[in-house]
């Protein structure tokens, strides 16, 4: 910093007005450049709402229009009234699921993340080891003998194939425990010679000091069932265990193959709906837990 | 302080995470492996009391690497290479500049992450089919399709013509381009959030004195910005490079669970998708996949982690 009082008034002068004139375009050019990224980036979601709105003459018009006519609510209907697709049951499917698993999920990666932050054992360290190696392993690499398993414990087509298989998240674990370990041991000691048992610890001190991870998991949780694709249709794919993707993805395509493309934009932006709620209210819990976790989607 | 008394606590807290990740991944990771050296094992076949059992050896990684029929698994690991390496770099960049970009300006910088974040909180299947709408031509009565698609319009609006980019007949190159246009998009919004985090913790006195300097904006970017974010770049590609060798739904999204145009199924599918296909009735050779994706992605780790320590700064 000592150069920048070395220099004599004038040459500072010189060199901020430069900077400004350049510095202007450069800005000018920042700003074309991410308005523009900006455009593309929003364009499928304006491109899906428009498109749910059109009547499938107007969609098919050689020259599109940029936004529909005349309302078409009727492509909204036919989704919820379609018999193909069942709206209300794969809603009531996937939020069962999502919130069943998020609810166990969550007690077993905080008495998990506890015994590896708080408590001593033999092997801790070992095994703890052990967990963060599994994570290296792509998970399509479990789902060939995991298929096998519950086909041999007769889960096929029930919501328990949906949930139990993904109950534990080594990396929830990991990400809980580091934080439990930011909260000071004496905190602990001092609540067990006051007599306050694991448990009742756990729900006044730890679980309040850690919310926000909890937070975190609870909704890319959640995401993840709305968004599960692979496993439900391999192992739940009858009418009654649908999950929310796979019976999006088939939907509204005819026999010879020919999709009615605005009612399947519908049937997207009712899909999407609620991860727009997701996104618009608890965008700040996401982006924190992202950034911080580096969780990838 | 091993509190010997005390230590059956922290088993029973353990337990029910335990006993599932016995069943649900520790179990698989030894029969995966087991039955990828069983010669053309399969869940049937072991059933029936009669089966001579089957031999030892590495049959199935052999067959999997030489089977030439429609979906084979050489067909796979090409398709899911070429995304690899054309969509983790151009995604790299692009959230670097973007990043950057973002990081340099006050006016509308909340608005503006707001939006590029928007594509994280999707259904890949569901985006993947708005995507596939805007690249879908509707073909009519006349030789000029009905409707050409939206991207079609932009092109034909900048006078280059219309392309069959996903439809039946389309070319292997043009589907290639759309599966990276939308594969990119996917990932721009995590690679925007972990760099410009990576920014913002930068010491503002790098770029005071560049300023004094008078030092033009790319030579910051390359000698003072990428070097000081280089964790964060190693950390996305790493990243970027494990999600790129599982990629399979956003196929599926745009092109539908035969993975290809229509007429030519599985030219699109990749390792994962192999893995899927084959594992409810080749058990054998799933498995094999399943595994040669594995040392594929450890390698694909390694050598990142490697050349990022020989390049990060600290």
């Amino acid at each position: 910093m000592s150069d920048i009082r070395t220099m004599n008034k004038r040459d500072w002068k010189k060199v901020s007005d430069r900077q400004r004139v350049v510095g202007g375009i450069g800005t000018a050019f920042t700003y074309t450049f991410l308005i523009i990224m900006a455009i593309i980036v929003i364009f499928p979601f304006y491109f899906m709402i428009i498109s749910s709105l059109k009547t499938m003459d107007e969609y098919r018009l050689s020259v599109p229009t940029l936004f529909p006519r005349v309302f078409a609510f009727q492509n909204y209907a036919e989704v919820f009234a379609s018999k193909d697709l069942q709206l209300a049951q794969l809603f009531f499917n996937t939020v069962f699921v999502g919130v069943v698993s998020t609810a166990l999920s969550l007690v077993i990666t905080v008495l998990s993340a506890f015994a590896f932050a708080r408590l001593e054992f033999k092997g801790k360290n070992a095994l703890f080891a052990g967990l963060l190696a599994t994570m290296m392993i792509p998970g399509e690499l479990f789902t060939i003998t995991n298929y096998q398993t519950v086909n041999y414990f007769g889960w096929m087509n029930s919501y328990t194939v949906l949930i139990v298989p993904f109950l534990v998240s080594v990396f929830y674990i990991y990400l809980l425990r580091q934080n439990f370990l930011q909260i000071p041991n004496e905190l602990y000691l001092a609540a067990k010679v006051d007599g306050c048992g694991d448990l009742k610890y756990l729900r006044k001190v730890m679980i309040p000091l850690a919310l926000p991870t909890l937070i975190s998991i609870t909704i890319l949780k959640m995401m993840g069932s709305w968004n599960s694709y692979m496993w439900p249709r391999l192992v739940a794919n009858d009418d009654a265990h649908r999950l929310i993707t796979n019976g999006l993805r088939t939907a509204f395509t005819n026999a010879e193959g020919v999709t009615n493309i605005p009612v399947q934009m519908a049937a997207v932006t009712v899909v999407s709906f609620p991860l727009f709620l997701v996104f618009i209210f608890l965008r700040k819990y996401i982006m924190k837990g992202v950034s911080r976790s580096g969780i990838k989607g | 302080m091993v509190d010997s008394k005390h230590q059956w606590k922290a088993w029973l807290y353990l337990s029910p995470a335990i006993v599932l990740l016995l069943i649900f991944t520790v179990w698989p990771i030894y029969n995966t492996i087991k039955m990828s050296l069983l010669e053309g094992y399969n869940t049937m076949a072991a059933s029936n009391p009669l089966h001579p059992g089957f031999s030892f050896g590495f049959y199935n990684y052999t067959y999997v690497l030489q089977y030439d029929g429609i979906g084979n698994f050489v067909n796979c690991l090409k398709n899911t290479v070429l995304l690899c390496i054309l969509t983790v770099p151009i995604s790299t960049i692009l959230a670097l500049l973007i990043a950057v970009a973002l990081n340099s300006i006050k006016r509308l910088q909340k608005l503006l992450q707001t939006i590029f974040f928007m594509p994280y909180v999707t259904n890949s299947i569901a985006i993947g089919m708005v995507f596939a709408a805007m690249f879908n031509m509707i073909i009519g009565g006349s030789t000029r399709p009905d409707s050409v698609g939206i991207i079609n319009n932009v092109l034909e609006f900048f006078g280059i013509g219309y392309i069959n980019w996903t439809n039946a007949g389309s070319e292997y190159w043009a589907n290639i381009v759309v599966m990276v246009v939308y594969i990119v998009w996917n990932a721009l919004p995590f690679k925007i959030l972990i760099l410009l985090g990576g920014l913002q913790s930068i010491n503002k006195q790098y770029y005071e004195a560049a300023r004094v300097d008078g030092t033009p904006r790319w030579r910051v970017l390359t000698k003072i910005t990428v070097p000081l974010l280089s964790p964060m770049l190693a950390y996305v590609v790493i990243t970027g490079f494990i999600g790129g060798f599982k990629e399979y739904s956003s196929i599926v999204g745009i092109f539908g669970d035969k993975l290809g145009p229509t007429g030519n199924p599985y030219s699109l599918d990749t390792m994962v998708g192999f893995i899927y296909r084959s594992l409810s009735t080749q058990e054998g050779n799933a498995s094999a996949a399943a595994l040669i994706l594995f040392g594929i992605i450890f390698v694909v780790t390694m050598v990142n982690l490697y050349v990022s320590k020989k390049k990060t700064y600290y």
